[in-house]
Formats: C-alpha cells, sequence, structure tokens
C-alpha cells in the first residue's frame, strides 16, 4: 500500500474521529462525555509511557510527577486572579503565580515543556541507572514532587490544592492533543531516533558498542514522554477542574503502567486500544464500589474493589501474557486491507 | 538543645530505625537471592499489624497467641506470594517481576480495604508500655527500649540462621549464583520460599511494633515504611544483612534527628528518604557495605 494511499486513509480516519465527536458532542450526556475525554487523556498518557518503557526500555515510575507538575502549571495559568485570590486562603500565592495568565493551549504546552524540562533535569542524573533502580529512583522523584506540592503553599495552595479550575479541556482539545501525540509518538518511532530507541531497548551494550550516544538518546526519549505526561497531566486538571497533592499518588503510575502493560509494550496500537478499554472498564467498576438499591433493599457497595479487579488483571497479564494484547505488533492499513480482502475472497466477491 | 533531648531524640531515632532494619532485612535477602525489588513486601508488614488487630478483637485470642499466629500467617502469605507471582517469572525479564510485585501490592492494600474498610483503626496498647520510665532528666516510653531490644534480638536469631545452618548455607550459595548452586543439589525454591518466610516474618513482627508505636492502622501504612526500609536496604549496600540493619538504623536516626535540628524542615520529612535514596544511587550505588553486582553481557 503506498504512502499516498495511507496518507489519504488517516486524514479519513481522523475525519470520521471527528464527525463522531461533532456527534457526541450533542447527543451524549456529561458522563459519557466525561469517559470520552478521559479515554483521550488516558491515551496521551499511555503513549507517553510506552515511548520511555516500551520503545527506549527505561523503566520510569515517575508519571505521576510529571503530570503533577504539568497539572499545575497549566492551571495556574489559567485560573483566572480573581479565582486565585479566592483560593489562596493557606498564605497568599506569590505575584508571579498570581500575575501568570495563558491562553489554554499556551498553557497546555507550558505545562509539558515544563514537564519536560523536569525530565532533562532528573534524566541527566538518574538515566544512567538501571532497571529496577531506575523504577525506584524515578518513583522517588514523583514522591518528592508531591512533597514539594505539599510544602510550596505559595505556588501551589499546599495540601488544598486547587478547586475550579476552568474547564477548558472539552472532547475537541482533548482529542486534538490525543492525536497529536499520536502522531509525534509514530513519526518519533519511524525516525532514526526510533531505530536507535529500540535499539538500545533490546540490547544497551551492542547498542554503545556500535557507537550509538546511548545517554543522549534515553534523554530524548525519557524528555519527550515527559512532555506528553506534562500534557496530560494539564489537561486532566482542567478536566476534573480539582487537583490536589493526594490525586498525585502511585495509583496514579500504576493506572498508566496497566494501561502500557495490557495492550503491549511496544505496540502503539496497543496503547490506544487499551486506553479506551481500560478507561471504559475503570468507569464501569465504579459501579461496584458504589451502592446498588433494589427497591428498599441495599447491596452495599464495596469501596476499593475496583483496584482489586485491576491488580488481579494486571498479575494475570504478566503471568500468562506478558508481551500484553498486542505484543509488538501494529495496525496498519496494508494490514486490515489484507484481511477486508482475504474475507472477500472467502465470500466469493 | 539539651542533653537530655538529644538522648531521647537518638532514642526514638533508634526506635524507628530498628523497625525499619527489620522490613529492609526482608528486601535485602530476596533481592540478594532474586535480584526483584518485593514490592509486596509493605503489605506484608500492614499484614502483620492487621492480623493482630483481627486475631484481638474478632477472635478474641490473648494477645500473645494473636502475635505468634499473626508472624506464622504473614510468613505463610509471603510464601505463598513467591509460589504464585513470583516462581513461574523466574526466567521472564527481571521487570516482569517487579510489575508482578507492584500488582501484589495494590491487590493486597485494596483487598484489606475490602475486608476491613480504609478507615483507620486504633490499636490497644498494655499499660506497662504506656508509662515512661524517668532516667535522670530523660522520660521513655518502655516501648522505647523494648522495640530496639526485641529487633536486636530477632537479628541476632536471623544471623545464626544464616551463618550457622545449612538453610543459611543455601541462602548465601543461591545468592552467589544461583544456577550452581542448583547443580550442586541446593533445594533452590525450598530456600527461597524459607527466605520470604523469614523476611515476613520479620517484616510482621516490625508491623505488629509499628502498631504499637504509632497506634494506627490504615491499609495503606505500609507504603511509606515499607519505601523507606527499601531506600535503607540500598543505602546499606542491597543483599547485605548488616547492611539493610546498619542503613534502618541510620536513616530512622537522619530522619528523627534532622526534624529535631531544623523544625522547619519537618513538612518535608517523608522526602528526606528518596533524596537520599537518589544521592546514594548516583554516588555509591553498591552502598555502604554492598558487593558490587555487575552487568553481564
Amino acid at each position: 500500500m503506498g504512502a499516498k494511499t495511507n496518507a489519504v486513509l488517516n486524514i479519513l480516519a481522523a475525519a470520521v474521529l471527528g464527525l463522531f465527536l461533532w456527534w457526541a458532542e450533542g447527543h451524549l450526556d456529561g458522563y459519557m462525555i466525561q469517559i470520552l475525554n478521559l479515554i483521550a487523556v488516558n491515551i496521551i498518557l499511555a503513549l507517553s509511557l510506552n515511548l520511555i518503557y516500551g520503545f527506549t526500555g527505561l523503566f520510569s515510575l515517575g508519571h505521576a510527577g510529571f503530570m503533577a507538575i504539568g497539572a499545575y502549571v497549566c492551571s495556574i495559568l489559567i485560573l483566572a486572579p480573581e479565582q486565585k485570590e479566592m483560593l489562596f486562603i493557606l498564605e497568599p500565592a506569590y505575584d508571579w503565580v498570581q500575575s501568570a495568565q495563558a491562553p489554554f493551549f499556551v498553557a497546555v504546552m507550558a505545562g509539558g515543556l515544563t514537564a519536560a524540562l523536569f525530565g532533562v533535569l532528573v534524566g541527566i542524573p538518574l538515566l544512567r541507572l538501571g532497571d529496577d533502580y531506575l523504577g525506584m529512583a524515578t518513583l522517588g522523584f514523583a514522591e518528592i514532587v508531591r512533597v514539594l506540592a505539599i510544602n510550596l503553599p505559595r505556588v501551589t495552595n499546599g495540601a488544598l490544592g486547587f478547586k475550579g479550575i476552568p474547564d477548558h479541556a472539552n472532547l475537541w482539545w482533548n482529542f486534538g492533543w490525543c492525536l497529536l501525540t499520536l502522531f509525534v509518538v509514530i513519526r518519533l518511532i519511524r525516525s532514526n531516533s526510533g531505530n536507535v530507541f529500540k535499539a538500545i531497548r533490546d540490547d544497551e551494550t551492542a547498542a554503545k558498542a556500535m557507537g550509538i550516544d546511548v545517554f543522549r538518546h534515553k534523554l530524548l526519549s525519557f524528555a519527550i514522554g515527559a512532555f506528553f505526561a506534562g500534557v496530560g497531566g494539564a489537561l486532566l486538571g482542567s478536566l476534573v477542574a480539582t487537583i490536589d497533592p493526594k490525586m498525585f499518588t502511585f495509583v496514579l503510575t500504576f493506572n498508566v503502567l496497566m494501561i502500557v502493560v495490557t495492550g503491549g509494550l511496544g505496540s502503539i496500537t496497543g496503547s490506544v486500544l487499551a486506553g479506551i478499554a481500560i478507561t471504559v472498564l475503570l468507569e464501569w467498576l465504579r459501579f461496584v464500589e458504589n451502592p446498588v438499591y433494589f427497591g428498599d433493599w441495599e447491596l452495599p457497595g464495596i469501596p476499593g474493589m475496583r483496584m482489586v479487579v485491576f491488580s488481579l488483571a494486571l498479575i494475570f497479564i504478566i503471568l500468562f501474557r506478558r508481551e500484553g494484547f498486542m505484543g509488538k505488533r501494529e495496525f496498519s492499513w496494508g494490514w486490515a486491507a489484507g484481511r477486508f480482502l482475504k474475507k472477500a475472497d472467502r465470500h466469493g466477491i | 538543645m539539651t542533653g537530655a533531648m538529644f538522648v531521647q531524640h537518638a532514642l526514638n531515632g533508634l526506635t524507628l530505625g530498628s523497625l525499619y532494619a527489620l522490613i529492609a532485612i526482608g528486601y535485602t535477602m530476596v533481592y540478594g537471592i532474586l535480584r526483584l525489588i518485593n514490592f509486596a513486601h509493605s503489605e506484608i508488614f500492614m499484614l502483620g499489624a492487621y492480623f493482630v488487630l483481627w486475631g484481638i478483637t474478632l477472635l478474641y485470642l490473648p494477645w500473645f497467641v494473636a502475635i505468634v499466629g499473626a508472624i506464622l500467617i504473614t510468613a505463610a502469605i509471603g510464601i505463598l506470594v513467591d509460589r504464585v507471582a513470583y516462581r513461574p517469572l523466574r526466567d521472564a525479564p527481571r521487570i516482569s517481576a517487579l510489575i508482578s510485585a507492584i500488582g501484589v501490592s495494590f491487590f493486597l492494600q485494596n483487598l484489606t480495604i475490602v475486608a476491613f474498610g480504609a478507615i483507620p483503626r486504633e490499636v490497644y496498647r498494655p499499660a506497662w508500655l504506656e508509662n515512661p520510665i524517668l532516667m535522670g532528666e530523660v522520660r521513655v516510653l518502655p516501648l522505647t527500649l523494648f522495640v530496639p531490644a526485641l529487633s536486636f534480638l530477632l537479628m541476632l536469631g536471623l544471623v545464626w540462621i544464616v551463618y550457622r545452618t545449612k538453610p543459611g548455607l543455601g541462602m548465601r550459595a543461591i545468592s552467589k549464583d544461583i544456577e550452581t548452586s542448583y547443580i550442586m543439589g541446593v533445594p533452590v525454591n525450598r530456600i527461597i520460599s524459607l527466605t520470604f518466610g523469614i523476611g515476613s516474618a520479620l517484616a510482621a513482627a516490625s508491623g505488629i511494633m509499628w502498631a504499637l508505636r504509632y497506634p494506627q492502622l490504615q491499609p495503606v501504612m505500609g507504603s511509606i515504611p515499607g519505601f523507606k526500609a527499601f531506600i535503607a536496604a540500598v543505602f546499606g549496600g542491597i543483599g547485605s544483612i548488616p547492611g539493610a540493619v546498619v542503613g534502618g538504623i541510620m536513616l530512622g536516626v537522619i530522619e528523627i534527628m534532622a526534624v529535631a535540628f531544623f523544625p522547619d524542615l519537618a513538612g518535608y520529612r517523608d522526602a528526606f528518604a528518596f533524596i537520599l535514596l537518589i544521592v546514594i544511587l548516583l554516588i555509591k550505588p553498591t552502598g555502604l557495605m554492598g558487593a558490587r553486582l555487575e552487568d553481564k553481557v
């Protein structure tokens, strides 16, 4: 299948998505739209972790930290000055926090860029570590971000966090960023750098022996991943309208890791499909945690059940299908056409 | 700061540190043998404390029986976790087992929430642990002396097992080279189970004493102490049991002292350990007493 056909089909698919969103905006209720929004954000987050871990082999558990940075930076920029005056009741905000203002797109960009900057700063010392040590150290970084968020009340409003963040993150913004992430990650993976990432993942020593500047490429992958994690965090902040340090615990990283592992490490298609499936499941399982009423009879909700199911699922996947649902395979139009034609063949068309 | 206060803080640090040390031993033993960060270890610590609570409040057991029973059950759970979630992944890439461990950790934590609710529980403390003893100007809770003393005894027992018994010899052999040990007839799987059992029993003991010292039980209570104990193990040199003890005690003392000397930093208390982790990993990843583990090509 030629490059031109592919491009046309991609644009068509984007157009179909656009039509669907346009339809959804008018016809679906707020709850469904919220789920669609969460799907987009989770796909962004999953793609960014997949780039870092699935494609470059850097086991990072610091996603919650980058998301927190993105969410705080973006929220500070889009909250109105009057709102900030009302919010900062513990201690007044610094002047630069109070007066900072930016349109939504710039705010999200700023959130992502700040997260990327932190990614570089943290990556320079930490990316020399291997495997599990890197995981622990990045997890430590995320915890430090959280402790800072609690202890810098003049920037973050301390443990209270922000409320009433303007809900700019609608379907169009979220899916727009989602498509942009998808585009950037795919282009990156197919580029020369992408090949280098995979070489580092598969055998770092061999890559080094081939003369690859391993450290610089690790840093590049880590920083880009951190950027999109920051973007995801920024969108999430605007989407849920409330952020505080308690939100950015390890559970958040766990959810993203769950999506990436389920979909398949090193599969973009996997991350997208698992992003959709797991977001829907996570929402659906909320019912388990809330009480159910049958007339007068009440079946009490079981708090914690959601994560029990999800952690079990993760264990099962890692035990029995370590490569996830997609492995390293990807969807392509050529593959789809092949399937379709074969089917058509069988039916004698 | 007066001398008496200094002694008081030092004792508090020693208490906290010995609790860290007991947990750290479990991390370091498992890492030494399997090169696996047993993420679920902090939940084992939490379960130890919860089982005592259940034993006393639901089954009306005498506290002594409840404690021994809790330690045994927790040890069994530690072994079970290894059998179910780690053993099938022995030949898999190392990170697979780590992800499985993260899954187990979340599973145990949330299962406790499901079974017992997320509301913090008060723990009953026997009166003889409550009345402070006066030593000159220093006021000490009996617990503050009791915890390090008991921890010390447990550690002595552990050292005896590891260095003076046959299973201990097996543990040391496996940590040097698992495949050769297997060929030489060491019952590898049984020794690994034993390691998980011992590590979990020590974590349970630590959890129970933690619950007496800071009498509030929550399903998430294991995360932070567990993480800090892991850091203590890295600090001391992961894989080394004396390292875990020294690392744990030093971390406890540093934490208490830092807050005592710089009260302004109290809010950052939980960040110290993480900063320490990052610094150690960068300057001397082998820790104070660790042997160098080179990646083999």
